[in-house]
């Protein structure tokens, strides 16, 4: 048979997570960091809110751009937490995931050969939903030293007249990175400067430890040029059920409804109106969420001193990325032999792009115990490794 | 912790200049290493963290309360002995599901109405009544009666003779209403009957 396949698809690198999650799922007994999910359940009042939907039989498809009610409940929440507002009717569109709004994002405003900038370490999506939209994915590779903040120097220097988009992908899965707004305004008046659309992937908006979050959205000039994304997986503890959102100006936005309604019609039914609950009595939830991943940021940092790990301080999501680079060894060989020795899963940080190598990413989507657990194994096979050397 | 916080403190009364501000400001910190001076001591938020944390678990350790409060533990020692000396912290006890013993135990819930008495309202005979030992709680309760008292016993007959000896003899109990209690399925907010299981994938982006 004649090459039947995508030269494009073929040519995607499949994920440094599958690799790892293959390893890690034939040992049956390895205690996990690996995972990307809150730990919590989705707060009972949300659950029951999406049985009583199924109950009542709402098992049809929703409008393509999501039930009316629910896109109001975005535009309230983003105009009482960012100050911002969008029109609900033409601004806000649901999506399947932050992931699906990340993709048809991407396709809507891509056209063949224009550079879109992709800051890594990041989420392992963006470069491949780039590449399938047509565009030529440019790395900005983020450093320890400005503790993975993207600066107005590196984003200038990426900048070509080919340069279409900027994903911001703050804050940051997997080093735990945030902008603040002095950082924001920087490269707001770079990306103004020169003309470009942003994407700012916001899912972990909710779980910043510092102040609270501020969006690229809220800069000057910014809200015309900017798809905002965001969803109900990492703030509800709702990754499940696949809800996500994207918000932006309208002729982008009527462009991504209609990839969005030949692709997949509508997202989940019962899923939208869970969030509606989610986000009329849901602030109590995100607020002991937040608290509990707080002290378990505390707790990792504090174990990290204790055993002379080098990790800069990360405000934001539910991770770590702790430099390892004083053993010698690749992120991918600390891990495999961690797991091997240990039984603990902890994800190489060239999972998330090759400026990864010398980190691990270590997730505080865990329970205190488990953390304890895990952490003296840790400590454990850190001093091991010191002995050795 | 930010001792500065306090409202009181950053509009001092006297503020003829830097000098004098920064005279002030040491003598509060002074003032507020004495654990008495709870004006200056842990933020409402805080402490409100650390009420929860050892609501669920009063054995934690101090150090790693302080850890993961991002404090000092002597600011958790002070704040845990104003908490005790306010009597906001009225106790530390540990959750037991008795069913897993072999000791039995039988616990009921008991209506009570009752006639309340004049000047004194319901705390005086709410005091006669927690003043015995198989008594755990009393709440005054609003709607169809009046108090609600739960008892541990040993047995059935126990909790049956409490009622009608001791309860039901109170010039002021009108009636009683005694329910026993079967299975707990949650006490304190902690699930009983399951245990948690972690069923996501091992490994995601």
């Amino acid at each position: 048979m004649r090459d039947m396949l995508s030269k494009q698809a073929v040519g995607l690198k499949p994920s440094g997570i599958r690799k790892f999650f293959d390893i890690v799922s034939e040992m049956e007994d390895a205690i996990s960091l690996g995972v990307g999910e809150p730990d919590f359940d989705t707060p009972w009042h949300i659950r029951d809110e999406g049985i009583y939907s199924l109950e009542k039989g709402r098992t049809f498809y929703t409008s393509n751009s999501g039930l009316a009610e629910l896109r109001q409940e975005i535009s309230n929440y983003i105009k009482r937490k960012q100050g911002v507002v969008y029109d609900p009717q033409h601004e806000v569109l649901i999506t399947v995931g932050g992931s699906e709004a990340i993709d048809i994002g991407l396709r809507a405003v891509i056209n063949p050969g224009d550079e879109v900038l992709i800051p890594q370490p990041s989420f392992v999506s963006y470069e491949p939903c780039a590449i399938m939209a047509g565009a030529v994915p440019v790395i900005i590779e983020l450093k320890e030293e400005n503790e993975f903040r993207l600066t107005a120097k590196e984003l200038e220097d990426a900048i070509t007249e080919k340069t279409k988009m900027l994903i911001l992908p703050f804050p940051n899965n997997p080093t735990g990175a945030i902008m603040e707004r002095k950082d924001l305004e920087e490269i707001a008046e770079v990306i103004r400067k020169h003309d470009i659309l942003v994407m700012s992937d916001e899912i972990y908006a909710e779980l910043t430890y510092k102040d609270k979050h501020i969006s690229i959205v809220e800069m000057e000039g910014m809200r015309e040029r900017t798809i905002l994304i965001n969803g109900f997986s990492k703030a509800f503890a709702m990754t499940g059920w696949r809800l996500g959102y994207a918000c932006g100006p309208r002729e982008i936005l009527e462009q991504m409804t209609k990839l969005h309604q030949f692709a997949i019609m509508c997202a989940p039914t019962t899923s939208q109106y869970a969030a509606v609950e989610a986000l009329r009595n849901g602030d109590e939830d995100v607020r002991e969420m937040c608290m509990a991943y707080n002290q378990r940021r505390r707790y990792l940092m504090n174990a990290f001193r204790e055993m002379k790990l080098s990790c800069f301080e990360p405000f934001g999501a539910f991770y770590v990325f702790p430099c390892i680079k004083e053993f010698g060894m690749t992120s991918e060989e600390f891990a495999e032999r961690f797991l091997e020795e240990e039984k603990v899963a902890v994800v190489p940080g060239t999972a998330f792009g090759d400026c990864g190598e010398g980190y691990l990413r270590i997730s505080y989507a865990y329970s205190l115990d488990n953390l304890k657990l895990a952490i003296g194994k840790l400590a454990d096979f850190v001093a091991r490794l010191r002995a050795e050397a | 912790m930010n001792k500065f916080s306090d409202e009181q403190f950053i509009q001092p009364r006297i503020c003829a200049g830097a000098s004098q501000i920064l005279l002030i400001a040491e003598q509060n910190l002074i003032f507020c290493s004495r654990p008495q001076r709870k004006r200056f001591g842990m933020e409402e938020k805080m402490r409100e963290e650390l009420l929860k944390i050892i609501e669920r678990n009063s054995r934690i350790d101090l150090k790693e309360l302080a850890v993961i409060l991002g404090v000092e533990e002597i600011d958790v020692v002070n704040e845990l002995q104003a908490l005790e000396d306010e009597g906001i912290i009225c106790g530390y006890h540990t959750m037991i599901d008795w069913e897993k013993t072999s000791i039995e135990k039988v616990s009921a819930l008991i209506e009570v109405r009752v006639t309340p008495q004049r000047g004194q309202g319901f705390d005086n005979i709410a005091e006669r009544v927690y003043k015995y030992p198989e008594v755990t709680s009393v709440y005054l309760i609003s709607g169809g009666y009046d108090l609600l008292v739960t008892l541990e016993g040993k047995s059935l007959k126990e909790i049956s003779g409490f009622v009608s000896d001791k309860l039901s003899t109170l010039d002021s109990v009108l009636s009683t209403a005694t329910h026993f209690i079967l299975k707990k399925y949650k006490d304190h907010g902690t699930i009983l009957t399951k245990k948690y299981e972690d069923t996501r994938e091992k490994v995601s982006p």
